[in-house]
């Protein structure tokens, strides 16, 4: 259980500080590169999952591809 | 004591609370910043020569998806609402013409679109969503903030338009 | 034969975690072929996503892998060999403001491994939406039996904890980090494959004999990202992956991406990927005797090795004429070429030399990718 003990306190941490008013240094005007779609960490979702396959059915690590954020920040 | 197999679902709550994303009504209403920005169609557009008319301020840029999204409601409602008094403005806020330019090449709006491309008057109005839309009384004053938009938030907009409208210059 | 044992997960659709915002609709149809080492597994991946009221998603997957096997392994202790893996996979994603909370289900099954993976995850948008931060944990429960013995049958059972933190640095600038913390429990190695040890009395001087792996593995990856919109339009990434586990594997991964757009149609990818791994505690290709310790491995994934990929991509966007309800539609090839390089595990198609002696293995593989993309 100790894990997702962990996990919840980040998750309760995370909530409290999303209270506190930090202002953002890029506004969200300026995010035009970012939104770009060539600035996605991960365009083709379906290529990408297929060649994390390849490499962790043939070496002996896994994990941590992670995909997010980013994006136009909208809504 | 929340029991700990709570805690997840405490925080997540605690999260949710602190990001909600209302309409703000700013009464004791401040004036709206002046501006005056070049006009798509030609010349500059400032806001002090739309005064006596309710005005629809819409920040948006082409990258931002709710932002097109939210185009066609807005169009509709500047055809409707235009004889009664109303008018609308579209500022994007990109650096650049280009991707605008190609945007409303293939989507026409009939609203003006104004350029803001070193976005002063996006910091004056202190947005802080894509897309903000701002509503300006009759007499200069900033009265409705929305930020962001969902398919639905207009009919919340036609409202305040409308009560707007209703007000004495 | 046991294809792949964390296929499933692998393949769920990455979670979106673009809290604000749900992904566009879209659907990916994908041929995909691999060719390396004795091996040949092509087949079709199918992805498809659609959201409703910009609140809810649903999407669905299908994959078949088709597999032509005479891989080193294969030719050394036993008879070349086809078979077909079938996965399907299906999530849902609510969002909710800034959070986006998602769940998925797949299930992957050939004739001796049946695997169920679940995940959920949430994701929320931070700091002016500067920041995401995402947590996600995913189970697992796989089946494994053995063609021809139908007295055996076991399990894995497997969790999957981690945390993605993904920080806008600069107008142009994301950064990425990642953890993982994956633990599983059961029958962890392949029910056909075998080590061997030094026998005199032996033809070739050596024997074979069932490996044995621990029950449990915990390992952990942490991964930092960066990606950078370079002065003109065009994208620069760089990954590093670091992983350890209770098996004594710690392996360094990192890779060089970058993307160049040309005009509005067509778009350039070029990769770089390195890979380096340190052996499992118990691995070794030649073991002194019969039996010679509680844990035996001689898996060439589990070994002292190094990987180099170079990959290329173009992909080419285009307003389908006949197909109304597209607004887009994409074409991609990608190929990537791996070498796969073993410092500790022997070539065994060479005979007639002392054991222990024969060439160290290394082996070519290329990999295509050819799928269509329409949004809709």
């Amino acid at each position: 259980m100790k894990p997702a003990r962990a996990l919840a306190a980040v998750i309760a941490l995370l909530a409290a500080t999303g209270c506190s008013r930090i202002e953002p240094w890029v506004k969200p005007y300026e995010r035009e590169a970012i939104a770009d779609p060539i600035m996605a960490w991960d365009r083709d979702p379906v290529s990408s999952s297929y060649m994390r396959h390849v490499y962790e059915s043939r070496e002996g690590a896994r994990g941590a591809s992670g995909a997010s954020g980013g994006g136009c920040g909208c809504n | 004591m929340i029991a700990f197999r709570r805690w997840p679902v405490a925080a997540l709550l605690a999260a949710l609370v602190a990001l909600s994303w209302p309409a703000i009504a700013t009464d004791g209403s401040p004036p709206a910043p002046e501006f005056n920005l070049t006009n798509r169609a030609g010349g500059q557009l400032a806001l002090s020569g739309l005064r006596g008319q309710v005005v629809m301020i819409n920040f948006w840029a082409s990258w931002c998806g709710p932002c097109r999204q939210e185009f066609p409601a807005l169009d509709e409602m500047y055809r409707k609402y235009k004889p009664m008094g109303f008018t609308m403005v579209g500022i994007n806020v990109e650096s650049e013409k280009a991707d605008a330019e190609r945007f409303l090449g293939a989507r026409p709006v009939s609203f003006p679109i104004l350029f803001d491309p070193d976005n002063r008057v996006s910091g004056s109005y202190g947005v802080s969503a894509m897309p903000t839309t701002v509503l300006v009384d009759r007499q200069g004053r900033l009265r409705w903030q929305h930020r962001a938009y969902k398919p639905g938030d207009e009919a919340e907009y036609i409202e305040q338009i409308r009560a707007m409208l209703r007000e004495k210059s | 034969m046991q294809l792949i044992r964390r296929a499933a997960l692998l393949l769920l659709v990455p979670l979106a975690a673009h809290a604000g915002v749900l992904p566009e609709d879209r659907a990916d149809l994908m041929y995909h072929y691999y060719d390396g080492g004795g091996v040949t597994i092509d087949g079709p991946s199918l992805l498809v996503r659609k959201k409703f009221a910009e609140k809810y998603a649903v999407n669905a997957s299908y994959y078949v892998d088709m597999v032509s096997s005479a891989s080193i392994d294969v030719i050394t202790t036993a008879s070349e060999y086809s078979e077909e893996r079938t996965q399907y996979g299906v999530g849902f994603e609510y969002l909710r403001g800034k959070v986006t909370y998602a769940a998925s289900f797949s299930n992957s099954s050939e004739n001796d491994y049946d695997a169920d993976t679940a995940s959920v995850s949430v994701s929320q948008d931070m700091f002016g939406d500067l920041t995401t931060v995402a947590l996600s944990f995913t189970r697992g429960w796989d089946d494994v039996t053995r063609h021809g013995d139908p007295a055996f049958a076991d399990s894995i059972d497997r969790r999957i904890y981690g945390v993605d933190i993904s920080q806008i640095a600069t107008k142009r600038l994301i950064l990425g980090f990642s953890y993982e913390a994956i633990t599983e429990e059961g029958f962890l190695n392949n029910p056909y494959r075998q080590v061997r040890y030094v026998d005199p009395d032996a033809a070739l001087g050596y024997s074979y004999e069932f490996e044995r792996y621990p029950r449990t593995r915990t390992g952990n990856a942490f991964s930092l990202r960066a990606r950078w919109y370079l002065p003109y339009r065009a994208a620069l990434q760089a990954d590093y992956r670091f992983y350890n586990d209770t098996w004594e594997i710690s392996s360094s991964t990192a890779e060089v991406a970058y993307t160049h757009p040309f005009g509005e149609q067509w778009t350039f990818d070029v990769h770089y990927r390195f890979h380096d791994q340190d052996a499992a505690e118990f691995y070794s290709d030649l073991f002194p005797r019969e039996n010679f310790q509680n844990f035996l491995a001689r898996d060439k994934e589990l070994a002292t090795m190094q990987s180099h990929t170079l990959g290329f991509g173009v992909a080419y966007e285009f307003k389908p004429s006949r197909f109304d309800f597209l607004g887009k539609a994409a074409i991609n090839l990608k190929y990537d070429r791996i070498h796969f390089d073993y410092d500790d595990f022997r070539d065994l198609r060479t005979t007639g030399v002392a054991p222990g002696t024969e060439p160290l293995y290394d082996f070519d593989a290329n990999v295509v990718r050819l799928f269509f993309s329409g949004w809709f």
